[in-house]
């Protein structure tokens, strides 16, 4: 009888991409049904414009390389993409925005450089920060969370949906009336102006940690990033580090001076510090390679987060802390190798 | 009485299905005779035995048919009664692949005569002459490296302790479970008398946490055997803590450095197949000719262990036990991890066929897309000499030979755990092997990046 002859080893491989993805976009259903439920339809009309955007530009950059699409398309990765994408947009934002972001996310970072595995920078948020920088305008039009404000009147979901496609409002409503601050961006501004913490955190739209609504959304992110954890598809290198690099600087200074720094439970419940921690530092193409750079990246992250909260131009720094910290991966990986076995 | 327990003392590794029940559930199968033996005379690095029998001449069981050759080497001898047929040059698998080699073959005649008991010399009283005897006896080691053992028995310092490898972490191979459970008593014979030979003060036995019964066992005669010596040591179930230079790491937290063997620091490791052989040939004259090897997988109809005479060709013993299944796949010569798939079953079983798997399709791997190299990193988590292949991979597929150099290519082992966790399903230990191979000859190296297609 005659055989096959594959080299060894013969045992099946125990995971593949496509599971990897499917078990990140699954980790964060949790948290899109949560956000839906307090800031309304538009997380979902991201998620789809994104993906559609993306998968599209995926299908048709990798044509114009003469590269076959069949098993790029379905590793979901474009798709993983578009979900972290869509969960750093507002919810209140035109069809176009959704749509630009998860082109420029797919070309400009990921295919550019050639492709699944050779991006440098975290592409879903190389498509948000190109947004963040070229529609400053519609990419601060946030929703209150759902009973967050008692004089809010909500909009219904044709509202909505109307205005994300046609930019028509309902005749009694401007673009005003139906968008708010983020709880950041309400602490930011309020300490700029010198009133204490504690006075800005008794505001409607602050919860027990973070902000109403918003702090929920990251408790399901965070729990998504356990059930990650628990499957192994991340290590706990770079949340451990990046939550701790936020944390302890922000324990300090809120102990030295609470009145004019936000206490850490504020900072880890609320804008991306979950989102970040579990989902997006923890991208593995554009992060450190090696255990030791994770925790080197992770904390250098977070402390770059800390620091443009506090003392930069926007509200949050988490896209701007990955891909700062993306450029310095080749340098971390150099110097982070183990020690290899028997080896001095 | 067991004296060291160990959680988890190694680098790397990774917790693979067992696939062992399979075999286990029966005894041992003893007494099988094939018609046919193709007793290959080199089976091992180092050098052919050189034939002392003629075509047309008959052998009896346990007759030399060729002595060793200049070590290092080990003698054959036949498993059977019989005639013998040619010596011709066929394929038998070596430690690279199949391929042509000298073989003493060999026509049984099922009377299977054994050479009279007095004919045989008594069993030595010095070491020097030991170890004489124990390559006159053909005895290599059993755990698939077939290092002839008398030359394994001459160490450039002294011994510090010898390791009786019983972890068998790769999966599907059961024969030394099985071998410790029924011959528990042999195998700490023949673990005392290594020690004795090579005049260490301290043997330990090592079986991994999954083998409770062989454990047992194990216990039972070290207690009888009652020597201050010996020790027993539980290591965790984990791949590949069977590894030489991975078990040294796990029972003394020491590292054999890069490009050196265990022997130069003063640790030996002998499989516990080697010691029970070590012990027949002391107690009943008898030479390596037969071993427990683990027919199992899918498509054989009855898994189970057989002691097999070496030489046997691997379709007899198919046929012993059962035949195959409806829709047979693979054949695999070792363990799903690291052995040899076979092109037919022609070729003999040698010193160092520990396993036979006839896998179905569904039980190995067949599916043979990759995606790129993500970088997860599980690779590098997984690894035990604690390389990162993902970054070999693109050294290799650059053919960069410093960069290679540098991340440690030759330290690889090939247990092949970074392909198992690969996401990206990267056929990662193949392109090393080739990589390997090229940096020796200083030529480019023919491997390509995964995710072309």
């Amino acid at each position: 009888m005659r055989f096959d002859q594959p080299t060894a080893p013969h045992a099946r491989p125990l995971v593949s991409v496509p599971v990897v993805m499917r078990r990140v976009l699954f980790a964060l259903v949790p948290a899109m049904l949560c956000h839906t439920w307090y800031f309304g339809p538009g997380l979902l009309l991201n998620f789809a414009l994104t993906a559609a955007a993306a998968l599209l530009t995926e299908a048709s950059v990798l044509r114009l390389r003469g590269r076959p699409t069949r098993y790029a398309v379905r590793d979901c990765s474009a798709l993983v993409t578009a979900a972290l994408l869509s969960f750093a947009l507002p919810p209140f934002v035109p069809f176009w925005i959704p749509l630009i972001g998860g082109a420029i996310a797919i070309t400009l970072a990921k295919q550019l450089y050639g492709g699944l595995g050779k991006n440098l920078f975290n592409p879903a948020m190389v498509g948000y920060v190109f947004l963040i920088l070229s529609f400053p305008v519609q990419m601060t039009q946030w929703l209150p969370p759902r009973m967050g404000d008692l004089d809010y009147r909500p909009l219904s979901v044709g509202e909505h949906v109307a205005y994300v496609f046609t930019g028509q409002l309902p005749d009694d409503l401007d673009i005003d009336a139906v968008t708010r601050a983020t709880p950041l961006d309400i602490v930011k501004e309020g300490l700029r102006a010198g009133r204490p913490f504690a006075e800005i955190r008794g505001g409607s739209l602050f919860g027990d940690f973070g902000g109403r609504g918003w702090e929920w959304v990251a408790n399901f992110i965070a729990l998504g990033g356990l059930y990650l954890l628990y499957t192994g598809t991340i290590r706990w290198h770079i949340p451990t580090t990046f939550l701790s690099g936020l944390l302890v600087p922000a324990t300090v200074l809120y102990l030295i001076d609470p009145s004019a720094y936000p206490d850490p439970g504020f900072h880890l419940f609320s804008g991306a510090t979950m989102l970040g921690a579990f989902f997006i530092a923890t991208e593995p193409v554009s992060a450190a390679g090696t255990d030791r750079g994770r925790l080197i990246y992770g904390a250098g992250i977070g402390l770059l987060v800390y620091a443009l909260r506090t003392w930069g131009a926007y509200p949050d720094g988490v896209a701007f802390s990955v891909l700062l910290m993306n450029g310095t991966v080749p340098l971390i990986n150099r110097y982070t190798r183990p020690r290899i076995y028997g080896q001095r | 009485m067991v004296d060291y327990v160990f959680e988890r003392h190694l680098s790397g590794g990774i917790l693979l299905p067992a696939n062992k029940t399979a075999s286990t559930a029966g005894p041992i199968q003893r007494g099988f005779v094939p018609t046919k033996l193709v007793l290959a005379l080199r089976q091992h690095r180092g050098n052919a035995a050189e034939p002392v029998v003629a075509v047309g001449e008959r052998v009896l069981k346990g007759q030399t048919v060729a002595t060793a050759g200049a070590a290092p080497s080990a003698a054959v001898h036949a498993g059977s009664s019989g005639w013998v047929r040619s010596i011709e040059e066929r394929p038998v698998l070596g430690g690279h692949g199949v391929q042509p080699s000298l073989c003493v073959v060999i026509e049984t005649d099922g009377r299977d005569e054994r050479v009279p008991a007095a004919a045989a010399p008594s069993w030595p009283t010095d070491h020097v002459a030991q170890r004489a005897a124990i390559r006159a006896g053909g005895i290599v080691g059993l755990g698939g490296a077939v290092y002839p053992t008398a030359d394994k028995l001459t160490t450039p310092v002294p011994v510090e302790t010898l390791i009786v490898n019983g972890a068998e972490c790769e999966p599907y191979i059961s024969c030394d479970d099985m071998l410790m459970r029924e011959n528990a008593a042999d195998v700490v014979s023949g673990t005392l008398l290594l020690t004795e030979v090579l005049g260490a003060p301290r043997a330990i036995i090592a079986i991994e946490r999954d083998k409770p019964q062989a454990m047992e066992a194990i216990e039972i005669a070290a207690h009888a055997a009652n020597d201050q010596r010996l020790k027993l040591a539980e290591v965790p179930t984990i791949y590949p803590a069977g590894g030489e230079k991975q078990l040294v790491e796990l029972l003394t937290g020491e590292e054999v450095p890069s490009g050196r063997y265990p022997g130069e620091f003063g640790y030996v490791c002998q499989n516990v197949g080697t010691a029970y052989a070590v012990q027949r040939l002391r107690a009943e004259r008898e030479p390596l000719i037969a071993r427990v090897v683990t027919v199992t997988g899918g498509g054989v109809k009855k898994p189970q262990n057989v002691e097999v005479p070496i030489g046997t060709p691997i379709a007899e013993l198919i046929a012993y036990c059962g035949g195959y299944n409806e829709g047979v796949a693979r054949l695999i010569a070792g363990g799903s991890m690291m052995g040899y798939s076979l092109p037919d079953d022609d070729t003999p079983i040698t010193k160092a066929t520990n396993c036979i798997i006839a896998a179905l399709a569904e039980e190995v791997r067949t599916e043979m897309h990759e995606w790129p190299c993500i970088r997860c990193g599980d690779c590098a988590m997984v690894c035990p000499s604690r390389l990162l292949p993902q970054d070999l991979l693109v050294a290799a597929v650059a053919s960069d030979f410093a960069a290679l150099h540098t991340l440690g290519l030759q330290d690889c082992i090939e247990c092949g755990c970074c392909d198992v966790i690969c996401p990206s399903q990267i056929m990662l230990t193949e392109r090393f092997r080739i990589a390997k191979r090229s940096v020796a000859v200083r030529q480019p190296i023919p491997v390509t990046s995964p995710g072309q297609d």
